[in-house]
């Protein structure tokens, strides 16, 4: 099978964010930009099934900045080809319906039965890139997936559902699908592999196309919601604070 | 434009979902704002007493047909697509969830709608407040004209206020688009695993440290935990000892998680431990000192004795569960 | 012709080559074996091989095993001659060794040492049948105790027979009293007949000669192999500082060691002379913690699994058939050393302490082999998932906390004066702080304590502040040397823009990696010529120069826990105690002390790694160990990883209210107030 394999580059959280001067999208200058946690498990997943089956795996991505050390770790841990789509305006954030869309035109020039995504990703605000691909390019879509495999011809998927239940579909290729974790870990890759990876392999350069960036709602204010330093200590006796913490469950749903 | 509001019922083998009665409860508040009426659209086969609860909305539309029998993504995507075509309501709700997301992105583009997802509140006036970053960003902004989809998370409209155990009226309508040559297909389904808790799934966790004092205490907490309807988790200490198993361990060398609510009795908070449990959504700490590093990241705190508050919370939560 | 002589000659021919074969053979699966660095330093290497082989210094460590191998070391080099004699005088009969088979002192001081033998050896078997320690367990017991009845035997024979010499008046040696004991051995003879002496004699002759034989051509199959290779292994061995790794090997493609051939000859040798005594295993902390690992097993495993690779390598795997099953050959070629041979488990145990390689009075490198084969394991996804996250934040973020690196110097943001940036203005000292110290919650309160006293002790110092990076000591010993070097080069490129003149730090497996492993070969880093000291080193200079004045004495009885990094490896014990002297402590040691220090359990990667199946913690132990000294109420620490391990070992161990644990900095920090 060959297998694409779109990954998106997302805040990384463990820095702190900050609203840009526009007010209406995140500062992404000192912003440290690290994979979408489950498009790495995304390429895992196609890695296990080329390990398996054989074929190939082609990781694209958008260049949004910070793109080149993620290729070549996906390079490094056993992908074929690596595509990067450059564009103007991309360092300044891209929607997913814009950036599927740019995914559709360079999707043109290349041969897949599977493309691998992940179901989502952090800073989604208009659905996920995934599923928006799959309708661009006329393909069923399967999403939150948690394994993948070759049968008669096809593939199935295990799809998760609330509560620990998963439902097996069927899934006629070429098609999408949303993997939400692999059946394995994502892969560690020794250092020095990425090293020679980064001597050895290329990445592949291509233009972005003008993308259709109708999709996602205009925002009117992007904000931080306010955190407190400490915890907010609940004062008084024993019954004084049962009754407090029931009250906090019961309004954060919580009681069910 | 219209004022209608659509909510697109979620059910897992004959259950309707909680997230749908927490899309109700948002559709409800949309729709009187804007004026308009809510329905439910309900895809199914003989499934229409599902409706019996839906009676926070004024209408049902149900769509009866054997391949809508359980959720598939293709055949829902196309039922939808092509009712909502027709309709045009002003909002379309759908779960932030494996089933809405499925279909949610594939009817933006099938019908050029604008997709706002991972929303938490909605009105008609001030339009909507979606959650991102892992909730350390909100974006808020209009309700895009003259039509949108919105999925919708939970924690900003109460599912309470979405159930009403009335059915509206039901329209039966015939699938608008034939339903033949789906390309994703159910199989069947996989029971999850009995016996042996894994934590990392559990939505509310009991968790115990040093601060509980004997190994009979435990029982305490496993009561507390049945009754919110979480599981007993633990920190270093505890399992040190081998009165939990490994299995039950957050932290560092544990495991992590992510519960909508960590309750930490008697936990002191130390790094190794915050690291397995530093995502959960709601920590509420219990530590006699008041010094303790958990209180420092935790969003509630208290340093009343843990194992007399216990006991006093059990009985509360019972009470407010009706039990 | 005479029978005889005919007779010793072909035994002595046929035991010779078959030692000779036996030894070839080995010899041929080590040529396997990677080239190792080029020997130099041929005066420091004959002064150590004459302290530690000739002096046995190291077997003392362990005292009356230590005595009584000593002895038999000692014993065997002098009664070298004497068997010598045996098979020369067997195949020319009445031949006299020149020299040596005639010189009186010579000959009282194989006497003597044949009895102190005897004595040794019966002590030897005394600990090994009756007290049986641990150490033994899992070493080849049988043949232990049936080479020393070989010993025992091989010196009452000697005896009889120069005994019975002599009372025939037959022995070369003249006068008497230079063989006081084998006279007193034939005198014990004298009252049977000449005839039945002869017989005895004889008798005594074959068993000595055959004995001696077999032992010969057992040595190169067991343990007491060491008996060939010591000598070659210790004079052989690896001069480079113990905190210096060798340099990853590196095969094509594949990282680290995948097939025992791949290890260079001089682990080979080190193998071969492995006595299984199991020193190391006694000190190992994994051991002791009940991990899979032993040093001792590691390297027997080693051993025989270089003879059985070698052996199916030479013999070529036969093609194996549906109907042929696979020959034994192909079955040994097919195993794999790490996982079939050394599990995983055993590997990722290691806190690479060094005790083992301390302790070992063969010099064998037990740390080594297990980086290199963790250098293997890391590209085959074969490492604890806590592991290949700390491994993943440390590429992402420098640091194994998974933070960003712009709060490294957070806790630097209330420091009064603000702590100079020597990325900007240059200071004297160049402090490196180190991750732990640096982003540990717990930690924050003692490196500030360390900032105030920097300060109050005058030295002018500064802090790479966000430009610091995990100096990548354990991290070159989880087996990432990639990750080691991209660490190691980022920090050098900051060192490289500031100006300094010398470097202090307060975590001693930074320390390590400074002094040992920033200064590679060719010195193009310019690091060479910067003095690197431990904090405990740069107060002792303080206290001692007066720059620090010392307000009080605090007059605590208290023990002192040497770090691994900073005592074993780099032999720095004297300067932490001074300090506590000087602020006024009573020092008492623990029963383990300096070199014996025994490992916090942190190292080697394993504060990133699972600890499910740790039964006991070696820091509770220690705690433990420091509890027992009643006198004692403080338990010192000079490393940020000790202190978090202890502080939380005290509590686990039940042993808070006893002991209190302190960095130094801590006690330092508390004898500068003034009354």
């Amino acid at each position: 099978m060959d297998i694409l394999v779109p990954i998106k580059l997302v805040p990384d959280l463990v820095e702190e964010l900050e609203i840009a001067a526009n007010g209406v999208a995140l500062d992404r200058r000192f912003m440290r930009l690290i994979p979408s946690e489950q498009d790495d498990h995304a390429l895992e997943e196609a890695l296990l099934l080329k390990e398996r089956h054989g074929g190939s795996v082609t990781v694209i991505t958008l260049d949004t900045g910070d793109t080149d050390d993620t290729l070549y770790t996906a390079i490094a841990k056993g992908a074929d080809r690596a595509i990067k789509v450059t564009g103007e305006s991309f360092d300044e954030g891209v929607t997913n319906h814009a950036a599927s869309s740019v995914l559709q035109a360079a999707a043109k020039d290349l041969t897949f039965d599977l493309v691998l995504t992940g179901a989502q990703a952090t800073d989604d605000l208009d659905g996920s890139t995934g599923p928006l691909l799959a309708a661009r390019l006329g393909l069923p879509f399967v999403g939150y997936v948690l394994a993948v495999s070759q049968e008669d011809g096809g593939i199935v998927v295990r799809k998760e559902y609330p509560g620990g239940l998963v439902a097996e579909m069927a899934v006629d290729l070429p098609a999408v699908l949303g993997i939400s974790a692999a059946e394995k870990p994502p892969r560690y890759v020794v250092t020095s592999k990425v090293m020679e990876a980064m001597k050895t392999a290329t990445i592949e350069e291509v233009a972005a196309s003008d993308a259709d960036a109708q999709g996602a709602a205009e925002l009117a204010r992007m904000y931080l919601p306010e955190s407190g330093e400490r915890a907010e200590m609940i004062e008084g006796g024993v019954d004084q604070v049962a009754d407090a913490m029931v009250a906090l469950f019961g309004k954060r749903g919580l009681l069910g | 434009m219209s004022k209608d509001v659509w909510v697109v019922v979620e059910s897992l083998r004959g259950e309707v979902l909680e997230n749908t009665y927490t899309m109700l409860a948002a559709g409800r508040t949309l729709a009187d704002g804007l004026g308009g009426k809510l329905t439910a659209l309900l895809l199914g086969s003989k499934a229409e007493g599902l409706a019996g609860t839906l009676g926070v909305a004024d209408g049902v539309t149900y769509v009866d047909h054997p391949a809508l029998a359980d959720f598939t993504p293709d055949a829902y995507r196309r039922t939808i697509s092509a009712l909502v075509k027709e309709a045009a309501p002003r909002a379309v709700l759908m779960g932030h969830s494996s089933m809405g997301m499925d279909v949610a992105s594939g009817i933006s583009i099938d019908l050029g709608l604008p997709l706002v997802s991972a929303c938490q509140t909605l009105s008609a006036t001030a339009g909507f407040v979606s959650v991102t970053c892992g909730g350390k960003v909100l974006a808020e902004g209009k309700l895009p004209d003259p039509a949108c989809l919105i999925t919708l998370v939970p924690g900003g409209h109460k599912p309470q206020d979405g159930r009403k155990d009335t059915a509206p009226a039901v329209a039966r309508v015939q699938p608008p688009v034939p339903l033949d040559d789906l390309k994703t297909k159910l199989k069947g389904y996989i029971e999850p695993e009995a016996g042996g808790i894994d934590i990392t799934k559990e939505s509310i966790l009991v968790s115990v440290g040093r601060g509980i004092g004997q190994q009979d205490n435990l029982k305490l907490a496993e009561e507390l935990a049945a009754a919110l309807g979480g599981a007993v988790s633990a920190s270093r200490p505890i399992v040190d000892q081998g009165w939990l198993p490994t299995s039950r361990l957050v932290g560092k060398s544990g495991k992590s998680v992510k519960p909508r609510l960590y309750l930490a009795l008697g936990i002191s908070g130390a790094p190794e431990h915050h690291e397995g449990m530093s995502d959960a959504e709601c920590i509420v700490a219990v530590n006699t000192d008041e010094k303790a590093p958990i209180l420092d990241y935790a969003q509630y705190g208290a340093t009343v004795d843990a194992l007399k508050l216990m006991p006093a919370l059990i009985a509360r939560v019972k009470q407010a569960k009706g039990g | 012709m005479p029978i005889e002589p005919l007779l010793v000659l072909a035994v002595f021919l046929a035991a010779l080559g078959l030692f000779g074969f036996r030894v070839y053979r080995r010899l041929e699966h080590m040529r396997l074996g990677q080239p190792a660095e080029s020997i130099g330093q041929w005066r420091q290497r004959i002064w150590l091989w004459l302290v530690y082989v000739f002096g046995q210094r190291r077997l003392f460590r362990f005292a009356r095993p230590g005595v009584a191998h000593f002895f038999v070391f000692w014993g065997f080099l002098l009664l070298l001659p004497t068997i010598a004699q045996a098979i020369l005088e067997g195949v020319w009969p009445g031949f006299v060794l020149p020299f040596l088979g005639t010189f009186g002192p010579l000959a009282l001081v194989q006497d003597l040492v044949a009895v102190a033998v005897a004595v040794a050896v019966v002590y030897d078997l005394y600990m090994r049948l009756i007290v049986k320690p641990e150490r033994y367990k899992g070493s080849h017991k049988t043949e232990g105790v049936v080479v020393l009845f070989f010993i025992l035997t091989i010196m009452v024979s000697l005896l009889v027979m120069n005994g019975i010499k002599r009372e025939q008046g037959d022995s070369p040696i003249e006068p008497a009293y230079w063989q006081p004991v084998s006279a007193f051995v034939g005198s014990l003879l004298a009252g049977l007949s000449a005839n039945a002496q002869d017989v005895l004699a004889k008798v005594a002759y074959w068993v000595h000669l055959s004995v001696v034989l077999l032992f010969l051509t057992m040595l190169p199959g067991g343990k007491h192999f060491h008996v060939v290779t010591s000598m070659f292994n210790v004079f052989l061995r690896d001069l480079e500082p113990p905190g210096k790794l060798p340099p990853a090997p590196q095969f094509g493609d594949q990282a680290g060691v995948k097939n025992v051939e791949q290890f260079s000859w001089r682990a080979m040798l080190n193998w071969y002379s492995c006595t299984e005594c199991g020193r190391c295993q006694d000190v190992c902390p994994a051991y002791a913690s009940g991990l899979e690992l032993s040093p001792k097993l590691l390297i027997m495993g080693l051993r025989a699994h270089l003879y059985e690779r070698g052996t199916a390598l030479k013999a070529g795997p036969a093609k194996a058939s549906a109907d042929a099953p696979a020959s034994a050959a192909t079955a040994v070629l097919e195993k794999e050393l790490t996982g079939d041979v050394i599990s995983d488990a055993a590997l990722w145990a290691c806190t690479t302490c060094y005790a083992c390689d301390q302790e070992c009075p063969l010099f064998i490198e037990h740390v080594d082999p297990i980086v290199d084969m963790r250098r293997y394991l890391l590209t085959q996804q074969r490492a604890d998932a806590t592991l290949v996250d700390a491994l993943m934040n440390l590429r992402r973020y420098g640091n194994s906390f998974g933070q960003s690196e712009r709060r490294r110097a957070m806790w630097t943001a209330e420091m009064t004066p603000p702590i100079k940036d020597i990325r900007r203005e240059s200071a004297h000292t160049l402090w490196f702080v180190g991750d732990y110290a640096s982003y540990s919650p717990t930690l924050t309160a003692v490196t500030q304590a360390t900032a105030r006293v920097f300060q109050k002790a005058g030295v002018d110092f500064g802090l790479l502040y966000e430009a610091e990076r995990n100096a990548g000591n354990d991290v070159r010993r989880t087996g990432e040397e990639g990750l080691f070097e991209l660490l190691a080069t980022k920090n050098k490129m900051a060192l490289a823009g500031c100006e300094f003149q010398e470097i202090v730090t307060t975590d001693p497996h930074t320390y390590n990696a400074l002094k040992n492993e920033y200064r590679s070969n060719g010195d193009a880093d310019g690091m060479a010529a910067v003095p690197i000291l431990h904090y405990t080193e740069l107060l002792d200079r303080a206290i001692t120069s007066g720059q620090l004045p010392i307000g009080r004495q605090l007059g605590y009885t208290v023990t002192y826990h040497d770090p691994c990094y900073l005592g074993r490896y780099n032999g720095v014990y004297d300067a932490p105690r001074r300090v506590l002297e000087a602020i006024g402590c009573r020092v008492v040691e623990m029963p383990r002390n300096r070199d014996r220090s025994l490992c916090c359990g942190a190292g080697g990667g394993r504060i990133w790694m699972d600890e499910s199946a740790v039964r006991e913690r070696p820091s509770e132990n220690r705690i433990r160990e420091a509890a027992a000294l009643s006198e004692v109420g403080y338990f010192v620490v000079a490393c940020p990883k000790d202190l978090t391990m202890y502080r939380d070992a005290v509590k686990t161990a039940g042993q808070e209210d006893r002991l209190a644990v302190k960095d130094l900095i801590e006690l330092v920090e508390e004898a500068l107030e003034q009354k």
